[in-house]
């Protein structure tokens, strides 16, 4: 036998909605409110980068690339190279100094020190360095390396590699968390030294995610520019390509000099030249994305 | 930690009772291990003789200390912190837990093949390779990895890529690969703990086989939870189980008897292995 | 390959019966261990130095500044090197002011992405949003400036006068919002929104990410909409994290230097008119650097000192936090 009636007010409960009309509200503008504010903060990422392409392209060139900086900025001409070079240089020679600390501090923090005390302290004050303001750091550098030694770009160097130790030693870390105790183990069963496991398995497991967080921390270095404005000798006009002596100069400098002055040649130099240093902090930020998903792909495998 | 438990274990060895007919030359004599985790004593009064070319099996519940024992033979205890022994395990007449002992240079003659296959991520012939170039072996590598791929009867199956990820291998593959790699380095003993516990049964059947194949050649010592196992593959049988510290509230393991397979299986000398191989617990 | 017979290779090796002195391994192997245990340490150590020669050495070379002002570095907003007054409240104020109104503007915006990202939004679109923000963390600082200076500063000017003539009569409101300038604390503000919205946001995923799907069915599973499941599982048990997410947001704002420099007006003064020019320490100092020498430079130095000191406190406080939530996570 059927209740009819039974089955209509089941109908009734479930089609019409039993959740209170304010509710529904709440719940809808909470979405509003969450989709809005992803549009408002991709709007000035495409305004960002859409200023930058309009009013950088124009100043591209092959002299762009080629030629020194002009000797007065207010009137067009000349080209970025030294700068260009500049930025490559002692982003280099601040990554040939903190990627083999980085990768060895966190090598410590996880293949020896664990949870002891030292190592928590290290954790601790590498994630706190990582909040120093870059500005500090390029003070610190002035103050311990350009007073006794003079300007150079290799001061600039020491200052990025200074921002960008502690983002290696933590994301490194982090993907040596990764990598399963097992293969440690099996390591070790072969007769194999702790020293020389963490050399021949445990760094070549975590290789793929360590390149990702390098990448990440020369493409932000890169970009960087507080830190070496009284360092490097920003007012260089001709190429140097040599870090420990003479005047050397940046992309980041070159915009930020550029920028304070009310002259179109230069203000259209500075957007040439945050169009070159975007390229080149995408082009290691796409690079570090690709390494990570190709690592992700090969353990799905 | 109270001692007066210690009668009721027959620790007398054994091997003096039923030696199979040869009597086979001793690698191993342990004489009253004790294995603590801190002040924690995991096992204790572990006495027993393991021979030459011969399968020893370890069996017991869970807990019982079997696969911790294994891991005293080539100190992969060491690794663990606060782990630390009582008592001996002689190695053809030396203290393995001497001070002037390496246990790097322990692990090197005695290999170990873990419960969940464990290659590196590394290509199928840098993974067997890896020994033997740590040895120094560096010469005709090829026919090194070679032999080894075969005795563990894995040739045939990646001859043609050798140079393939170790990864895209069956959990049966890796683990008889992780064989293969352990017995690249020509130990003298391969101690396996639980070896077939994440495969399917007809991998199992590939890794016991294997075993009966190359234990002419090696001293294996194996860690199973599986009675038909240690039953099939094994000569001799150590059966362990564990007692309840009534004022701790925790369980320490023990070895209650150790003898020819076929003796435990059929005609245990303790009430507790009769028990346990029959399948009637407490 | 010439070689000898495989068998001969492979066979295992007889250990004769008491040969066990093969055990006792060399010395020279046992020594590379702790030495690359010891190299490793000290990488490590790298760090601790760090942070105590920079506090070291600015503190030495701010060291004259501080001997002449005292405490009145600090309290005293009048700045004029020529006269060899230094007293930095103005900069220490506009470093504050910029960072709260670009906290105000960047959390509602950051959670709501981070919330977005982890509860609402289709699968597909998950990842976009996380590369979006990863584009935007990685633009660097004086681009934004670059941006703010020439494009935003003339363009917002006419926003903030009509602002600022509409509420003019209007008690709080006619205060704060008041002043005519393109460049101004507001801008600086807004610039620094935007440029600490990724990190806000990561972060804050992550802490979001460590709600167990147990508390979500739970809200879900008594009818609870998705707002209300938000409300009642997400956000309390997110709360610490979030905090220490902010945290470090600010510290940050606080830190950053070439975008404020360029957008902030450069004039020192402690004002409550947010649409008024102003100056922060890191401004200050990376403007007036090159033409200082002698007590200026080092009260230069100084300001680097307080920024230094300032930004230690706040990520001291905010890693607290978080690493508090982290322990309470993985107990939990």
């Amino acid at each position: 036998m059927t209740d009819l009636s039974f089955d209509r007010e089941a109908e009734r409960l479930l089609l019409e909605a039993t959740t209170s009309r304010s509710r529904r509200v709440k719940d809808r503008l909470a979405s509003v409110w969450m989709v809005g504010s992803v549009v408002v903060a991709v709007v000035p990422l495409a305004i960002v980068v859409a200023y930058v392409v309009a009013k950088g392209a124009s100043a591209l060139s092959v002299d762009w690339f080629t030629k020194d900086l002009p000797a007065v900025t207010r009137k067009a001409g000349g080209g970025m190279g030294p700068a260009i070079v500049g930025t490559l240089l002692i982003t280099a020679g601040a990554a040939l100094m903190a990627i083999p600390l980085g990768v060895l501090g966190a090598v410590y923090l996880h293949e020896y020190g664990g949870r002891g005390r030292l190592a928590g302290l290290i954790r601790f004050m590498a994630d706190v360095m990582t909040g120093v303001p870059s500005i500090v750091m390029g003070l610190f550098i002035y103050t311990v390396f350009t007073l006794r030694f003079g300007l150079m770009g290799f001061g600039g160097s020491l200052a990025l590699a200074c921002l960008m130790l502690p983002i290696i030693i933590r994301s490194t870390e982090e993907m040596l968390r990764l990598v399963p105790d097992e293969l440690r183990q099996g390591s070790y069963a072969l007769g194999n030294r702790q020293w020389r496991t963490v050399v021949t398995v445990v760094l070549p497991a975590a290789f793929g995610g360590i390149v990702s967080g390098v990448m990440l921390a020369i493409a932000r270095a890169a970009g960087e520019t507080a830190p070496l404005v009284f360092v490097i000798g920003a007012a260089a006009r001709s190429l140097n390509t040599d870090l420990f002596s003479g005047n050397m100069t940046a992309l980041s400098v070159q915009i930020f000099s550029n920028a304070q002055t009310p002259f179109a040649a230069a203000q259209t130099r500075a957007w040439g030249a945050a169009l070159t240093l975007i390229a080149i902090v995408f082009l290691f930020t796409i690079l570090a994305r690709v390494v990570s998903a190709r690592v992700a792909r090969r353990h799905n495998a | 930690m109270s001692t007066d438990t210690t009668a009721t274990v027959p620790t007398e060895a054994p091997a003096a009772e039923a030696p199979p007919a040869p009597p086979a030359k001793v690698v191993f004599d342990v004489q009253d291990l004790d294995v603590y985790y801190g002040a924690f004593r995991a096992v204790r009064d572990v006495s027993l003789q393991v021979h030459q070319h011969e399968i020893t099996a370890f069996i017991g519940p869970s807990g019982c200390g079997k696969s911790t024992v294994l891991r005293c033979f080539d100190r992969m205890n060491d690794l663990i912190e606060g782990a630390r022994v009582e008592g001996r395990i002689l190695y053809h007449g030396v203290d393995l837990y001497d001070p002037r002992v390496d246990p790097v240079e322990v692990r090197k003659r005695i290999g170990m093949v873990f419960q969940k296959p464990n290659p590196f991520p590394k290509s199928i012939y840098d993974n067997i390779a890896f020994g033997p170039r740590l040895a120094g072996m560096k010469d005709d590598l090829d026919d090194r990895v070679e032999k080894a791929l075969r005795q563990a009867a894995l040739w045939d199956e990646v001859k043609d890529r050798l140079k393939k990820s170790a990864m895209g291998l069956s959990g049966g593959q890796q683990q008889r690969l992780c064989i293969a790699r352990a017995i690249a380095v020509q130990p003298e003993v391969v101690l396996m703990d639980e070896p077939c516990s994440a495969l399917d049964p007809i991998a199992t059947a590939r890794i016991e086989d294997l075993m009966q194949e190359i234990k002419s050649e090696y001293t294996i010592l194996i860690v199973t939870h599986n009675m038909q196992q240690a039953a099939r593959v094994s000569d001799r049988t150590a059966f362990f189980t564990t007692e309840v510290n009534p004022e701790s509230d925790t369980r320490t393991g023990l070895l209650v008897e150790y003898d020819s397979t076929d003796k435990i299986f059929s005609a245990p000398s303790d009430e507790r292995t009769e028990n346990y191989v029959t399948g009637r617990f407490g | 390959m010439a070689s000898p017979p495989v068998d001969e290779l492979t066979a295992p090796r007889v250990v004769p019966g008491g040969d066990g002195s093969a055990l006792l391994g060399s010395g020279s192997s046992r020594r590379g261990d702790s030495l690359f245990r010891w190299v490793a340490l000290l990488a490590g150590l790298v760090v601790l130095a760090v942070l105590a020669l920079i506090a070291w050495s600015t503190t030495k070379e701010a060291w004259p500044v501080f001997r002449e002002e005292g405490l009145s570095f600090v309290t005293s907003d009048t700045w004029i090197p020529a006269e060899g007054k230094y007293g930095a409240l103005a900069f220490i104020y506009g470093t504050i002011l910029s960072s709260l109104i670009a906290l105000v503007l960047a959390v509602p915006v950051s959670l709501g992405i981070a919330l977005y990202a982890n509860e609402a939004a289709p699968r597909r679109l998950r990842k976009p949003v996380v590369y979006v923000m990863d584009l935007l963390a990685a633009i660097p600082s004086v681009v934004y400036g670059l941006w703010g200076v020439l494009v935003l500063a003339p363009a917002i000017q006419p926003v903030y006068r009509s602002i600022s003539d509409a509420v003019g009569d209007v008690p709080v409101l006619g205060w704060l919002f008041n002043g005519t300038s393109g460049r101004s604390f507001m801008t600086a503000g807004i610039i620094l929104a935007v440029m600490i919205t990724p990190i806000i946001t990561s972060l804050s995923r992550e802490v979001i990410a460590t709600v167990p799907p147990a508390q979500r069915e739970a809200a879900y599973g008594m009818g609870a909409t998705r707002w209300e499941m938000i409300r009642s599982a997400v956000l309390p048990w997110s709360r610490g994290g979030i905090v220490g997410a902010v945290m470090l947001g600010l510290g940050r704002a606080m830190g950053e230097t070439i975008a404020v420099a360029l957008v902030i007006g450069s004039q020192a003064q402690i004002t409550a008119h947010l649409f008024e020019p102003g100056d922060s320490m890191a401004a200050v100092i990376v403007n007036q650097f090159g033409e200082a020498a002698g007590t200026h430079r080092a009260a230069l130095i100084g300001l680097g000192v307080v920024l230094f000191v300032v930004t230690i406190v706040v990520n001291v406080s905010a890693r607290s936090i978080v690493g508090r939530f982290d322990r309470r996570m993985r107990g939990a």
